[in-house]
């Protein structure tokens, strides 16, 4: 019985990953990278800010702050260095749309 | 208990059925392939997880012969005695989570004509894809005296987390004061290039603490510190002043267990605690299943897939490949790796093109002391000239100085990494 309503809890959850899995998805790859320091799809992680479903506009002006040095950073200015304009566009819409 | 998950599923995994924890949802939705993953490590263990996480209609059975995780990245605070065992070690029931199954056993083959890997216990476990990340073996004959130092209990080399890192924390602890530790480093490539100074920041801190007159001697294979350089001999000289002096092209050819010294071509050393960390290769696995495509010893891939050069239908992650350039071996690294190789065997296996440029980024931190650290960090993407993953130019880079910000960031990265990695 557990576990039949366990399953069915990742049925339901697996719904849309399993639309996503049928088309490419440059941006998912490209967060991943992201998750080793901020967590899984951004979130849960400590001491890091959290990613997921912070607004897009503000990940990408936290990015590309970064990268200019305008913010100061330990380590993103150096990783943001590494990322291009329509990149940190695709890091930061899959972020923006995972749930907090 | 649902009758169809047990009759489907224990025929699908005859054989190999006694071993497995079957558990999960492994059944629902139907499965379309079956990958397997031999090694549980930063590499294996994630891997195992994204594939579910992006595709839940794939079986995925991850084969590790530990049924515990022993994180290398954090082990050097345990020999400094900030951390503990119990720090580094994590249990893997998080993959459950995500629908992986586990079966705790040995690959002691793989077919791949087959495509089947032979478990030592369970029998034959057959696969659509295979992921090797087997991390490292050693190559203790290139070290003369090694092995049988080595069962003396003379030698360590602590390179692989686990009974090594208890053994030597039990020989420092151990060693009378005014003795000397000797860390020989082999030549690069080898698995996390700052970890031999790290250990010796880490294991000055201990004896500055317990044993002030004690000293730290690194022979080291390469001419000079292979990462991070300026940043491990400031903190050397300013935090463990004239407690640890270094040797460059000081390559151990031989160890004496009765008279504990390290050979060196022109030379011998004698220590009371030898950390003699030989030469390694792929991990034998990928040896067995002839992944292997350079110098003996690392397994070549297509970055943009981790599929090996040597064998289709398998991929290989993390330390055992034969790095991108300027790439560390790191758990980083293989975390990474992982990554690029879940995504492509999602596309793959549902008939679509893989990421053609994928791109992932690495940060190494060190500790030089409890609470302060210091990192390396890189950008690697895919070059279609040169068919490998370069650096980005202007990306990356090291810490300006050591500091405690960083060192509060370094324990979060390896809670959020292991994390990451084990669910």
């Amino acid at each position: 019985m557990r576990i039949a309503l366990v399953c069915a809890a990742a049925i339901v959850a697996a719904a849309p990953l399993a639309v996503s899995a049928q088309e490419r998805n440059p941006g998912r790859d490209l967060a991943a990278s992201c998750a080793m320091c901020h967590g899984t799809d951004g979130r849960g992680a400590v001491g890091y800010e959290p990613l997921a479903g912070m607004a897009k506009a503000d990940l990408v002006r936290k990015f590309t702050e970064f990268r200019s040095g305008a913010k100061p950073a330990t380590v993103m200015h150096q990783i943001s260095k590494g990322y291009t304009d329509p990149q940190i566009q695709l890091i930061a819409e899959y972020f923006s749309a995972q749930k907090k | 208990m649902n009758k169809d998950f047990d009759r489907r599923d224990f025929l699908r995994l005859a054989g190999a059925a006694a071993a497995l924890a079957a558990a999960g949802c492994a059944t629902a939705p139907a499965t379309k392939a079956r990958v397997v993953v031999i090694g549980g490590g930063f590499g294996g263990a994630t891997a195992a997880k994204y594939i579910r996480m992006w595709d839940p209609a794939i079986e995925v059975v991850m084969v590790e012969r530990a049924n515990i995780f022993t994180s290398c990245p954090i082990s050097n605070l345990v020999l400094g005695g900030s951390k503990t065992m119990e720090d580094i070690r994590h249990r893997y029931d998080g993959l459950r989570k995500y629908g992986v199954q586990l079966a705790f056993d040995e690959a002691t083959a793989v077919d791949a004509a087959k495509r089947v890997v032979k478990l030592e216990r369970g029998g034959d476990l057959a696969y659509d894809r295979l992921i090797v990340a087997p991390g490292i073996d050693f190559m203790f004959n290139d070290i003369s005296g090694y092995e049988d130092a080595m069962k003396a209990n003379r030698v360590v080399h602590a390179w692989k987390a686990g009974a090594q890192t208890i053994a030597l924390r039990k020989q420092l602890e151990g060693m009378k004061d005014g003795g000397v530790y000797v860390l020989s480093v082999p030549l690069a490539p080898y698995r996390c290039p700052p970890g031999p100074y790290e250990r010796a920041c880490q294991v000055a801190s201990y004896f500055k603490k317990a044993k002030p007159r004690s000293k730290v001697l690194i022979l080291d294979a390469n001419p000079d510190v292979t990462s991070k350089g300026p940043l491990f001999k400031k903190a050397w000289a300013e935090l463990y002043p004239g407690m640890i002096e270094f040797r460059g092209n000081s390559k151990a050819v031989g160890v004496d267990a009765k008279t504990g010294t390290v050979r060196l071509e022109v030379e011998d050393v004698r220590g009371d605690v030898l950390n003699v960390v030989p030469p390694h290769r792929a991990g034998d696995i990928a040896v067995k299943a002839g992944l292997i495509t350079a110098n003996n010893r690392w397994c070549g891939v297509d970055w943009r897939t981790m599929e090996s050069a040597a064998v289709k239908g398998v991929h290989v992650l993390g330390d055992a490949t034969l790095s991108a350039p300027l790439m560390p071996k790191s758990g980083s690294m293989a975390n990474q790796h992982a990554k690029i190789c879940a995504s492509a065997v999602v596309a793959m296996i549902n008939g679509r093109a893989p990421n053609p440029e994928p791109k992932i980024a690495n940060t190494c931190y060190s500790f030089v002391s409890d609470d302060e650290a210091i990192h390396v960090a890189s950008v690697h993407t895919w070059d279609d000239k040169d068919k490998t993953l370069k650096t980005v130019p202007g990306s990356g880079g090291v810490s300006a100085a050591r500091n405690e910000l960083e060192g509060r960031y370094a324990w979060a990265w390896a809670v959020n990494v292991w994390q990451d990695t084990l669910g």
